[in-house]
């Protein structure tokens, strides 16, 4: 556990030492604010002109849903552009440890394999949940000028968060395979992207495969997440989906094998 | 205190090393010595878990490479080939990560880092990022690490490498004061280095190990003759007929140097210094130099290599 801790904590720290993180947070946060601000101002938009005729033509007005028309589809965006990030979070976890060599410190030191991979793994995820801050920021300003649901966004976060983890497991099993970052990197874009389009393909199969693939496709799990339905199958899902990649990192760097 | 026993290991269809076997005793400084490619590195990697052998097995301060390889973690120290530094972190910020891996206990860390940090002379660079420090430095740094939680066993692969002539004698001293209290094994492919720092060596060529035995008998069993360079201002006649009546030398060198000035090897059956100055001054030679000549590793190499089994 203090080992564990110790990965974790290097290795969260390492994010900030370099500059490439906070090219990444800088490139997450203005893409997540421009979607945010065109979102935004195409609802205030459409606000206006409800009122507007609801004034002409003297009726009540509308009252656009806000977590339909803004929260839920900002989602979406916020988990597309973290398909594209994620990959360049994850590709230095591993990559990095084996090119400048310090996997020999590692691997000589008593700590198990399992707790290299999970610190690794949740320094990932933390970094990825400050990515997320700015656009909690955002929401908040939802919030304080207006009246949206809060238990949507809450469930859009765990959403988000889940999807989050299993991108960072597939993508950190990619970076234990290669010393290669760039290569950790297209890879694990590449595995998520697959994930992702999966889903796609399942309307051009038999009736057989269909259901399989709809199950794997890692996005057909968030719809509920950004409406505001939690739902266990779908935690089930991410969860055993972050084992999985988790289990084959294990397995890529015990290719060594011993006996405890 | 270590235990060796016929360790082989392929990478591939390769043979790095094979049927490496040799002892270390507790508290001494053991030398591994050999040539580039020889295997040094690979015995080390499988010594401190970081690897298993494809056939062998090893113990560690009692404890079995496979049966118990998180105790061998524990009480062992290494130092690899390259240090295995995090180059965007300070010198005490790694120290106090690889404290925590070692499991340093939490109120210790602290005392834990300063000791191993003086015994380094990194004090001055402790605040600094590893990244930017000298390669000497750097290799400090690695050295650091493996003293932390004040291991029974320490593994140095080629510890001195790259540092200058000043360092290394630092260096040299410190691992010198390790002996006693720990059990150290030291790889290098300079004899000089081996001699003045172990008591025992192991010799490894091709994989194999040529031989076991302290450093004081492995030189004199390879003293079945001796070696001198001469730097003599005078022609190479008389000086020929100044050595003639030493029938102890076997074979003479001439090599021309600027100015009539000759560089002369001499190979004797024994030690003859004393006989070659005196005649040399008397037939009024200018002799400018004469220095025994050390056997080097590639002397070594032959010897044990050519001739059948010395070990
Ligand atoms: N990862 C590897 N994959 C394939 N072959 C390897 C690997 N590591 C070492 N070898 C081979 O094993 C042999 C022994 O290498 P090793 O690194 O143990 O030698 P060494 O004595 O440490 O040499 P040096 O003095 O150059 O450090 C060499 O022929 C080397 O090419
Ligand atoms: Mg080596």
């Amino acid at each position: 556990m203090k080992q564990t801790y110790a990965i974790f904590q290097r290795e969260f720290k390492s994010f900030f030492y370099s500059p490439v993180a906070y090219v990444i947070l800088a490139l997450f946060t203005a893409l997540t604010g421009v979607f945010f601000y065109l979102y935004l101002s195409s609802f205030v938009q459409a606000s206006f002109m409800d009122m507007i005729r609801s004034q002409q033509y003297r009726m009540a007005p509308q009252k656009l849903n806000v977590n339909l028309m803004l929260i839920r589809p900002y989602f979406w965006n916020i988990a597309l552009i973290s398909l594209f990030t994620l990959p360049t979070i994850t590709m230095r976890l591993y990559s990095e440890e084996k090119r400048i060599g310090t996997v020999e410190l590692l691997y000589t030191s008593p700590i198990t394999p399992n707790q290299i991979i999970i610190g690794k793994f949740l320094a990932g995820l933390a970094f990825y949940i400050v990515l997320l801050l700015p656009t909690m920021f955002f929401q908040a300003l939802l919030f304080v000028y207006g009246n949206p649901e809060f238990m949507p966004v809450l469930s859009g976060y765990i959403g988000l968060i889940l999807l989050g983890s299993a991108f960072i497991s597939a993508g950190l099993f990619i970076s234990t395979t290669t010393e290669n970052q760039i290569i950790a990197a297209i890879g694990g874009f590449a595995l998520s992207l697959l994930l992702w389009v999966v889903g796609w393909g399942a309307n051009f199969v038999g009736p057989g495969l269909k259901p399989i693939l709809d199950y794997v496709s890692i996005i057909n799990h968030f719809e509920d997440f950004a409406q505001g339905v939690i739902d266990t199958s779908h935690i089930a899902y991410y969860i055993l989906f972050s084992f999985l990649g988790l289990y084959f990192s294990l397995k890529t760097i015990e290719s060594v094998k011993w006996r405890a | 205190m270590i235990d060796v026993k016929g360790l082989t290991r392929y990478y591939g269809e390769k043979r790095a090393i094979s049927d490496v076997t040799f002892h270390v005793n507790k508290g001494e400084i053991l030398g591994l010595l050999g040539p580039n490619a020889a295997g040094k590195t690979t015995t080390m990697r499988i010594l401190t878990c970081y690897m298993p052998p494809t056939s062998g097995s090893a113990t560690i301060g009692g404890f079995d490479i496979f049966e118990s390889s998180m105790d061998v973690r524990r009480i062992t120290g290494y130092l690899p080939e390259n240090p295995p530094l995090y180059t965007d972190m300070r010198v005490d910020d790694y120290l106090d990560f690889v404290a925590k891996l070692k499991g340093v206990e939490k109120d210790k860390q602290a005392s834990e880092i300063d000791r191993v940090i003086e015994k380094t002379s990194l004090g001055e660079v402790r605040k600094r990022i590893i990244g930017k420090l000298s390669k000497g430095y750097k290799q400090r740094v690695g050295l650091a690490q493996s003293l932390l939680n004040d291991p029974d066993i320490i593994i140095l692969d080629e510890p001195t490498v790259g540092l200058d002539p000043k360092q290394i004698i630092e260096i040299r001293d410190l691992i010198k004061n390790l002996r006693g209290e720990h059990t150290v094994i030291l790889s290098s492919h300079i004899l000089p280095e081996i001699e003045q720092t172990c008591e025992r060596v192991v010799i490894i060529n091709e994989g194999k190990v040529v031989a076991e035995d302290t450093v004081d008998n492995l030189t004199s069993r390879l003293k079945g003759g001796q070696r001198m360079t001469l730097l003599v201002e005078g022609n190479e006649e008389r000086v020929r007929k100044s050595l003639q009546p030493i029938t102890d030398i076997k074979t003479l060198n001439f090599e021309s140097q600027k100015d009539g000035i000759w560089q002369i090897s001499v190979e004797s059956e024994k030690d003859v210094r004393k006989e070659v100055a005196r005649q040399i001054v008397s037939a009024n030679l200018g002799l400018l130099e004469l220095s025994p000549d050390r056997f080097t590793l590639e002397d070594i190499f032959l010897q044990l290599t050519t001739k059948e089994e010395v070990a």
